[in-house]
């Protein structure tokens, strides 16, 4: 309930951030710890909806409104047992989800919505440092055995949910590291990497068996798989990135974005990278293409390793710093969305189509690209670009990213032995239980529903869970989560 | 057949529901003279009251008149011999008064011959009763039946007169019992009927109108025809097909009034006869049973439970308190030997409870008796020559002024006997003193009434925590929410918890959730036919007290009666009921049985259970337990609840059928109930008390761990008591009804969603109409809650509980209509008039098969049905003009919202509503861009705010708010801080000071009262259409048929879940019926009355979609409101904070700052109607339909399909519902299609208006004198609105118009009389004076031929200056209850008032100059009186609510005071007035000065503040 007058009396405040300056001298969170008091005068300014659009908004179906009202009572366990009724992981949304439940926040109406996000994490912190938050074994075992492929978010979600209801799980991943791309993907600045350790630790510790360096299809047999366990949930994520088929994209020099985060990330969990294989942005000119997420991140990522200048090149149009009337409230508003890194520096542009690289020796010299104009669709149709005659340009550029999103998972290996059919849009087909066209293996997260975020790869993966549970015990005490289930 | 009677077959009718209410009156000769004279006297006086009674479609059949009087034997003598009869001497013979249809009528002289013969008596002859039958009306003629009296002489063995009538009585049970036995058909049978039969009275009566009875009954006009007394009624009913048998009087008493406990009584006497014994009756006893006939009206069945106590042994008016006792247990002044007779009867007998006025007679002695609330007026008048004249109005018989000797009236609780043998009247205290010492009542309770505090300290059960409180909290279904939102807002405040926006949640039959079995159960409410109590300003009538234990033989005053266990409250603490368990003193021992079952045992297992329980019980009865204790403790793995409620009424109807109810009290001890709707329900299906254990485990573990604000466990407890105790007043108070006593067992619910084997077997007698889940279908739900607790073999119990989303829409939990989705849709398509955006919506809104939200969800339209073109369909223009938003109140909703929809509606023709609020008149005038936000329809409800003539006349529709779909029953409160200097200054109140709207209006008692204030508006604004707003329940046509039969314009039926206003959750949720039901009902009943004609029925409740429209209408809608989708479209996102003033989007709140955030615009609202009526449209196109008028009642259009995906609707049955009923007459289409005939040609008014032409014209001053009778009712009215729409506010300068009447006013006089109106009345006036007047003056004082003290005679009646917002009255004399109440403006001087004077009153002076009744100053916020109080006693009657009393010292009040009595003194020559000034310094120290709390708080501030007078503010209101 909040204060009923609260938002009326305290504005949205965010805790403070560290200057710009001081994060890109290092890989720390960016934000300030938060104090209770501001924590609770926060919470205050929730109105407790009758229809809190929050909740619809999260697609966890996370019960903001009764945790908004316990941080404001001070009831922090309270409050935790909340939010952990619906979302396995807030220590990772409560970090990087890109807070949908504040963009339909009632109070975004007219004024600024509440600070859901800071306090989730908040929340879940406050769990951990007074020990709360501890492994949750099940009261008894099923002796029925399953398989989680990939540990992203969802395959971790599945995990966990799957050993509640009392599987024994194993979780099978080909990277050497537990996380999936919030382990590799995610910079460290804004997500550290031992924040994911403390959480697949615990998991262990609930009896989940993690195998790594684990490849399934090559190192680990379809067969043996389908053999050994009475069912399989396939969270291999969308991994099969969208290139840009233009001249000069072999040089050296362009990169795919997740390349270049995932070996930042390893490097700083000590792995040695060669020189050779070493992409650094130090004292380069660097070019982000794609405006996303993931451009972001290669943004403060360059900046940390020293970049000269960064340009974050995007094709669409820019977005408007306000909702246009065809885009109310409680939508996802289609406005520009700065993340912490763009305080740090770089250089946005949009409109800006990339027509080809060119280099010598091999390596990345120039950028060439035009800008285009976005004319809009013909009755309601998708608007169509058209390039600016004239406008074309160079840009200098050592180093180029293509942060430009990920198309499907890659059917080759895996999939293709495993047999599984794949939808229009190359994601692997799943009907209404979930089920892939393979008696009892299932599907969760990016590689069912395409690339998306962190906090639908969680709800997939408690989806997937109950469906699994149903289809191996007749029935289930695992809740729904996917909106689409209410 | 019978039209109605083919309803009740197929259709939603239910003649149960039936009501009516009348005008009564006596005259009679005190000394017991007997003549022919009190005779036409008495025709007289039921002319003089014709207004009270009513016509049907037939205007010459009246609902019913009717007159008892003493044996006519002096006629008989003459008549019989004429027969050739031989009479024996007077008070030997009795005589029959028998009613035969005409087919049978041998035949049924046959059975009355052989049964008088086999009862011993014998058959001295018939004779054919003399009647014209060219004098009544077509219709009652139709059904008349053949009337002939039998004449019965005693046999051989009939000691005395008195034995003679105890045989007959005997004759008359037997006959009533034997009907259908002897070859009668069901409709034979009824329309054989005795009116009377008796040695000493006799009953004429019949479907007659008053001014027919006489010209029908020729014995009527026979000068041989004595009697020392003729007792009259005449009848207003809700159906207009009358019965000859409905007619009063009845063999012993005529009623005004309502039994609303009726089917509790019925069931407690039926229960009681087993014990039945009498040495009077012997073996007779047997052939009373039953005592009441199933399916009799309330007033037949009082006087069945008159009659029976009266034959076995008691006087008249002992046996008549004993049914009606006053309110005596909170009474400060009543002495304890009355106080302990009724302590005494209470044990076994509950008070028939309702507004009754009754008049009764044995022949000997007359005895008239008003309930304990006092809602019916009685008055009366003796004169010199020792007449009585008695009625529910005074001025029903020309008595020159200068013959009265007093003029009086029945007060609350009173009674009044006149004893024809002793020739005199025998006042209130001398008879309740002669009953009071009959016995030592006082010594009986000392002797043997038990107490808790008596009993010793027994330890309780070890209290329940941690785990083990959650295992058993999901074991009664609790959730999150409700402990959140319910739970812990009790254990706080002690009261319920507040909330706003209607209910969108499916019906529990709908609902995909698990359903608590109270779900199933709405409340009933009053509504028009009797009046809901405020029990929190009116507490004092109100009781929780009740016995438990062991009854015995109602016929015998013996000291047992009362060795039974007292309790203070049906609401028991843990230590309580273990004293309870432990209970062993005397006779009174209690057994604990166990009321679980076997969730293992599968299919049947319920059923068992309560069978074996049942068993339980009644050997625990033959054992000689006094008390069953049913509980649910004990549950394991295996062992789950049986549902409370269930448990409760099944053992409940079980000990009624059996004949042992009364030998035990049931007591549960429950972990389900929860809330106030729980409780009540448990109550109201036998149970003497409840102890809600694990609702008491869960506070006290809230505030253990601090969650409940800082209070302590032991608090926490005491308050969650607290708020059950007052929730369950409350909705008690709903319909009526002041004491739990009564409402145990009363059964004031309707069932939705249960099939009729449940009902029947288990909650026998209680409505349910479209069928449902039955036994097996409550097991499955009772598992499912177990099982989530206990687990399954495969699945671990679960944790945490539910989380629940019954009144917050949470994901994965109930459906709400309004949810994210729906909501935002909405607003997009209405902002963006765009129509694919509205579809969307609407696909949304209609999509029922997923969602089973309401009843049209599972409703469809016929397939295959031929279509027309849609341009052939009438313009959407058209269509909107049906459509109005609600009734939401500016200050309820701000200004802009308000204005808002306003001007859209306007932009459309179509209509909205002010609300009760008032409206700034400076809307009357047109915007400059041609807008207009003057709202169409001005709403009237019970706290009159703002409602002036001005306002009334600047209306195209006048609503009666009745009841409102949120809180049916209840009045409502808007906080001080809600009322900023605007809203008070509409509202002609205090800003900052607390408003009450009182749940009913105090000038609708009942359904004549209705016609009344119909009339009174009808007046001023003749050109408005006159509205009842009614909220939909089993007998919502009924009444329905009765507002159309008060001349009502349209009526409308609201559905349950609508309304927007703050209401206890309790009440949005559990309070009357979808409009479906109610709509489908009205049309069928209105149409089989022949009455839907002249009436428009609109309905309202979550409508949102053309579709809900157009379904509407086939069910017999013809107009449409819109509320909450209203303000979805301007901005609402369900906040449900309304009452909070924290709406942030600027609509419900009246904070500045938040109203700046309002975003509505009229362009939204305008194209959200207009999508409505498009896709109605095409529904017509489709369905084959051009104009909305062919659709009306065509449900043969439609179709109930099968919900195949939903266990619990697969039970539903919609044939009820879907019943089309025709039309028997071609000139009589099923929708409203002519103008009502409201009789205003009649009006005095018109001959004022004729004479002050002048003034109107030229303001030039005029004097107009002119007698008055009762008959002359709402006089000033019309007046007043001609002058309103001419001056506006501001009225004529005073004294313009001077009217000097002379007589007996009739009701409302001086209704809302505007400024520049004097009116100066001789004589005196009857009820609703001086009504929403608004400036004018109003002085009455008696005739001056008369020679009684003006000061101890009653001059007005009840319920004067009701709403009044200005104006000077001065009464030389005694006014009723209620003087003043909700006055805001008038300044007054009288010279004594009855009971609750000045109740909720916010503005304006009263000065008292003599006694008042009780609880004067209720719920009074505002304004001052000033009482002179010689004897230093006011105190006693004073309620220290609000107001504090204090001496009169300001110089400023000393000269306010003696100002309006030196004017009293001018205009009446008043002598208190005369002699308090003449004693002035002496005097002025002994009045005493009553001042509100809040106003006094406000005046204060404002004086701190610096802020001046009542015109500045004005300005305020102005920038």
């Amino acid at each position: 309930m909040g204060k009923p007058t609260g938002f009326t009396e305290s504005g949205r405040s965010a805790p403070d951030r560290r200057p710009a300056a001081d994060r890109k001298s290092d890989y720390l969170e960016f934000y300030q710890p938060w104090g209770e008091e501001q924590a609770k005068e926060q919470g205050s300014r929730c109105m407790d909806c009758a229809v809190p659009f929050c909740h619809m908004g999260c697609p966890l179906g996370n019960v903001i409104p009764e945790f908004n009202h316990q941080v404001y009572l001070g009831d922090w366990k309270g409050a935790l047992e909340t939010l952990l009724s619906t979302n396995n992981f807030p220590e990772f949304t409560g970090r990087v989800c890109p807070a949908p439940c504040e963009s339909s926040c009632v109070l975004s109406i007219n004024s600024d919505p509440v600070t859901i996000e800071y306090i989730e994490k908040e929340i879940v912190e406050r769990g951990y440092e007074n020990g709360w938050i501890k492994p949750e074994l099940p009261a008894k075992r099923t002796g029925k055995k399953v398989a989680v492929v990939g540990s992203g978010p969802s395959g971790l979600a599945a995990a966990q949910q799957l050993n509640r209801a009392g599987h024994l799980v194993t979780v099978i991943e080909r990277a050497g590291y537990i996380g999936g791309l919030l382990a590799l993907g995610i910079p460290e600045f804004k997500l550290e990497k031992k924040v994911v350790q403390r959480r697949v630790d615990l998991m262990a510790a609930e009896g989940i068996t993690f195998l790594t360096n684990t490849n399934v299809g090559v190192d680990f047999t379809v067969e043996k798989l389908l053999a050994e366990f009475d069912a399989i949930c396939l969270a291999c994520g969308s991994t099969e990135a969208r290139e840009l088929d233009v001249p000069g994209r072999e040089l050296d020099g362009v990169h795919l974005a997740m390349e270049y985060l995932s070996q930042q990330n390893r490097v700083l969990s000590g792995e040695t990278v060669s020189d050779e294989d070493r992409i650094e942005a130090e004292g380069k000119r660097v070019v982000i293409l794609g405006g996303g997420d993931t451009g972001a991140d290669c943004l403060g990522t360059a900046l940390r390793q020293g970049a000269e200048v960064v340009h974050q090149l995007e094709l669409l149009a820019e977005p408007p710093e306000q909702r246009p009337s065809n885009n109310p409230w409680p939508q996802w508003p289609q406005v520009l969305r700065s993340s912490p890194a763009h305080e740090e520096g770089g250089i946005r542009e949009y409109s800006i189509l990339t027509k080809s690289f060119s280099g010598s020796n091999g390596k990345l010299e120039k950028l060439h690209g035009v800008k285009v104009e976005w004319q809009p669709g013909q009755d309601g149709g998708r608007p169509s670009m058209v390039e600016i005659p004239g406008s074309e340009f160079e840009m200098e550029t050592e180093l180029t990213l293509l942060a430009m999103g990920f198309l499907h998972p890659e059917p080759a290996g895996m999939l293709d032995q495993i047999g599984v059919e794949l939808d229009g849009r190359g994601n692997v087909a799943i009907d209404a239980n979930r089920m892939s066209s393979v008696p009892g293996v299932f599907v969760a997260g990016d590689a069912a529903r395409g690339q998306s975020l962190v906090v639908w790869a969680i709800s997939e993966g408690r989806e997937t869970a109950r469906a699994m549970d149903l289809f191996l015990m007749g029935e289930t005490s695992l809740p729904h989560s996917l909106p689409e289930h209410w | 057949m019978d039209p109605l009677k083919e309803l009740a077959k197929k259709g939603l009718y239910s003649p149960e529901q039936e009501h009516d209410a009348c005008g009564v009156g006596v005259v009679a000769n005190i000394k017991g003279q007997k003549t022919h004279q009190i005779i036409d006297e008495g025709v007289q006086v039921l002319i003089n009251l014709g207004h009270r009674g009513a016509a049907g479609r037939d205007p010459e059949t009246g609902d019913g008149a009717g007159m008892l009087i003493q044996m006519p034997t002096k006629l008989f003598g003459r008549e019989a011999a004429a027969l050739g009869l031989d009479l024996p001497a007077a008070g030997e013979y009795g005589v029959g008064m028998v009613f035969m249809p005409r087919e049978v009528q041998s035949e049924c002289r046959v059975l009355v011959d052989k049964v008088i013969e086999a009862e011993g008596l014998v058959v001295l002859g018939w004779r054919d009763v003399p009647v014209d039958l060219n004098k009544i009306g077509v219709d009652a003629r139709e059904v008349c039946p053949a009337i002939a009296q039998v004449f019965v002489g005693m046999g051989r063995g009939i000691k005395d007169a008195a034995h003679l009538e105890r045989k007959l009585f005997i004759v008359r049970k037997v006959l009533e019992h034997s009907a259908i036995e002897s070859g009668l058909s069901d409709e034979q049978a009824n329309g054989f009927y005795i009116c009377s039969m008796s040695c000493n009275t006799i009953v004429y009566k019949g479907l007659l109108m008053a001014h027919q009875i006489a010209e029908f009954f020729l014995d009527l006009q026979d000068q041989d025809l004595i009697s020392a007394f003729s007792l009259v009624h005449s009848r207003f009913s809700t159906n207009t097909l009358g019965s000859w048998r409905l007619a009063h009087p009845y063999r012993y008493l005529a009623h005004n009034g309502e039994i609303n406990t009726l089917r509790g009584n019925v069931n407690w006497m039926h229960a009681r006869e087993a014990q039945f014994e009498s040495a009077l009756f012997g073996d007779d006893m047997s052939k009373i049973s039953p005592v009441t006939n199933p399916g009799d009206s309330d007033t037949a069945s009082l006087d069945n439970a008159l009659e029976l106590l009266q034959m076995t042994g008691r006087d008249l008016d002992h046996a008549l308190l004993m049914l009606i006792p006053e309110a005596w247990n909170q009474h400060e002044t009543m002495s304890q030997e009355k106080k302990d007779f009724y302590e005494y009867h209470s044990s076994f007998m509950e008070p028939w409870d309702g507004p009754a006025m009754i008049v009764s007679s044995d022949g000997k002695d007359i005895c008239a008796l008003l309930d304990r609330n006092g809602l019916r007026p009685f008055r009366y008048l003796v004169t010199n020559e020792d007449k009585l004249v008695m009625a529910s109005e005074s001025g029903v018989l020309e008595v020159p002024p200068a013959e009265v000797k007093y003029k009086g009236r029945l007060q609350p609780g009173r009674m009044f006997l006149v004893s024809l043998e002793e020739g005199r009247i025998i006042g209130d205290e001398e008879l309740k003193r002669k009953l009071a010492t009959k016995n030592p009542y006082g010594q009986w309770l000392k002797d043997n009434k038990v107490t808790l505090k008596d009993l010793p300290k027994v330890p309780e059960a070890t209290p329940i925590g941690g785990a083990e409180l959650v295992q058993q909290q999901q074991t009664f279904g609790y959730t999150i929410e409700e402990i959140r939102m319910l739970t812990s807002v009790m254990a706080e405040n002690g009261s319920e918890a507040i909330g706003s926006m209607g209910n969108d949640a499916p019906l529990a039959v709908l609902s995909d959730q698990n359903q608590v079995l109270f779900n199933y159960f709405k409340q009933l409410f009053a509504q028009v036919t009797n009046p809901p109590l405020d029990a929190i300003r009116e507490e004092l009538v109100t009781s929780l007290g009740t016995f438990i234990g062991s009854e015995q033989n109602l016929f015998e005053e013996i000291p047992e009666h009362c060795h039974q266990l007292r309790l203070d409250s049906p609401v028991l603490s843990d230590e309580e009921l273990s004293q309870i368990k432990a209970i062993d003193q005397g006779g009174i021992r209690s057994t604990t049985l166990s009321a679980l079952f076997d969730r293992e045992a599968g299919e049947g297992a319920l059923k068992k259970a309560i069978a074996d329980l049942r068993d339980q019980a009644t050997e625990a009865i033959a054992s000689g337990t006094s008390i069953i204790v049913l509980s649910d403790r004990g549950t394991d793995n295996r062992w789950a609840p049986i549902p409370s409620l269930l448990t409760i009424s099944a053992v409940h109807h079980h000990l009624i059928r059996e004949g042992t109810r009364t030998k035990v009290g049931l007591v549960l001890e429950t972990g389900e109930p929860r809330e106030v709707h729980h409780i009540a329900l448990l109550i109201g299906y036998g149970a003497g008390a409840v102890n809600p254990y694990l609702a008491l485990a869960t506070v006290r573990d809230l505030a253990e761990r601090g969650q409940i604000n800082g209070i302590n466990p032991e608090y926490a407890k005491k308050n969650l008591i607290k708020a059950n105790e007052k929730g369950v007043l409350k909705v008690m108070s709903k319909m009526g009804i002041s004491t739990v006593q009564s409402y145990r067992g009363a059964q004031i619910f309707e069932a939705i969603g249960l099939n009729q084997d449940l009902v029947d077997e288990y909650f026998t007698g209680t409505p349910s109409r479209i069928g449902g889940i039955g036994l097996d279908g409550i097991q499955r739900e009772a598992s499912e809650r177990h099982e989530l607790a206990f687990g399954s073999s495969h699945i671990a119990a679960k944790k945490d509980l539910r989380m629940g989303g019954a009144y917050q829409w949470r994901r994965g939990e109930e459906h709400h209509q309004w949810n994210p989705e729906s909501i935002a849709k909405l607003q997009y398509a209405a902002r963006h008039n765009d129509w694919d955006a509205y579809k969307e919506f609407s696909r949304i809104s209609d999509d029922e098969t997923r969602k089973l939200a309401n009843i049209r969800g599972l409703l469809d339209f016929k397939k295959g049905l031929t279509p027309v073109p849609i341009n052939e369909v009438e313009p959407a223009s058209e269509i909107v003009r049906r459509f109005a938003t609600g009734a939401a109140s500016l200050g309820s909703i701000s200004r802009e919202a308000h204005e808002t929809m306003a001007i859209a509606m306007n932009r459309m023709s179509a209509r909205s509503n002010t609300g009760e609020g008032g409206e700034d008149h400076r809307r009357y005038l047109m915007d400059e861009n041609g807008d207009s936000r003057s709202s169409a329809i001005k709403q009237i409800a019970s706290g009159r705010f703002g409602v002036t003539p001005n306002y009334l006349i600047n209306a195209t529709d006048l609503q009666i708010k009745m009841a409102q779909g949120a809180k049916p029953g209840e009045g409502g409160q808007l906080p001080g801080h809600k009322v900023d200097d605007y809203i008070g200054w509409v509202r002609k109140t205090t800003p900052g000071v607390e408003l009450i709207s009182p749940p009913p209006h105090h000038d609708i008692y009942s359904i004549e009262d209705l016609a009344q204030l119909i009339h009174d508006l009808k007046n001023i604004n003749p050109d408005a259409r006159i509205h009842v707003k009614l909220v939909a329940e089993v007998g919502v046509g009924t009444i329905s048929a009765g507002v159309a039969k008060g001349h009502a314009d349209v009526v409308l039926i609201s559905g349950h879940d609508g309304g927007t206003g703050a209401s206890p959750e309790s009440s949005i949720k559990h309070a009357g019926l979808p409009w479906e039901l109610g709509v489908a009902e009205t049309q069928q009943v209105l149409v089989a009355n022949g009455l839907r004609s002249r009436i428009v029925l609109q309905t309202d409740g979550q409508m949102k979609t053309g579709r809900d429209a157009a379904i509407a209408t086939l069910l017999g809608a013809e107009e449409f409101g819109f509320a909450t989708s209203a303000l979805v479209v301007s901005g609402c996102i369900m906040l449900r904070k309304c009452h909070m003033n924290t709406c942030s989007v600027g609509i419900a709140t009246q904070d500045p700052e938040l109203r700046k955030k309002f975003a509505g615009k009229p362009e939204h609202l305008v194209s959200y109607f207009t999508f409505i009526a498009e896709e109605m449209r095409e529904i017509m196109a489709e369905l084959g339909f051009r104009t909305v008028a062919e659709m009306i009642g065509r449900t043969d259009v439609l179709d109930s399909k099968s919900a195949e995906d939903h266990w619990k609707a697969d039970g539903l049955d919609f044939a009820r519902l879907l019943h089309r009923q025709e039309s028997d007459d071609p000139n009589e289409p099923v929708y409203c299609d002519r103008e009502q005939d409201h009789g205003l040609d009649k009006a005095l008014d018109h001959e004022l208006i004729a004479q002050a032409q002048p003034a109107i014209n030229d303001k030039r001053r005029v004097e107009i004198d002119l007698p008055i009778h009762n008959s002359n009712r709402t006089v000033g009215a019309m007046l007043s609105g001609k002058v309103a729409k001419l001056y506006g506010e501001d009225g004529l300068p005073d004294d313009t118009i001077n009217i000097k009447l002379t007589g007996s006013a009739g009701q409302s006089l001086g209704a809302f009389l505007t400024r520049g109106t004097s009116i100066n009345l001789l004589g005196d006036a009857n009820d609703y004076m001086g009504k929403g007047m608004s400036g004018g003056r109003i002085v009455v004082r008696p005739d001056p031929k008369a020679t009684f003290a003006p000061e101890e005679n009653i001059i007005i009646g009840n319920v004067a200056m009701y709403g009044a917002t200005g104006g000077d009255v001065f009464i030389s004399g005694m006014a009723g209850e209620r003087f003043c109440v909700r006055n805001s403006g008038v300044r007054t001087v009288v010279e004594a008032v009855g009971d609750h004077g000045c109740e909720y009153m916010t503005g304006g002076v009263a000065v008292i100059l003599g006694s008042t009744g009780r609880n004067f100053a209720a719920g009074m916020s505002g304004g001052i009186a000033f009482v002179y109080d010689k004897d230093d006693s006011f105190d006693k009657s004073f309620n220290d609510g609000m107001a504090d009393l204090e001496s009169v010292s300001d110089p400023e009040d000393i000269s306010t005071l003696k100002e309006l009595i030196e004017n009293h003194k001018k205009y009446t020559g008043s002598t208190p007035a005369t002699e308090i000034l003449a004693d002035w310094d002496a005097a002025v120290k002994r009045f005493k000065k009553i001042m509100p709390r809040d106003y006094r708080r406000v005046l204060e501030e404002r004086k701190l503040n610096g802020e001046g007078t009542e015109r500045e503010l004005e300005a305020v209101g102005n920038g």
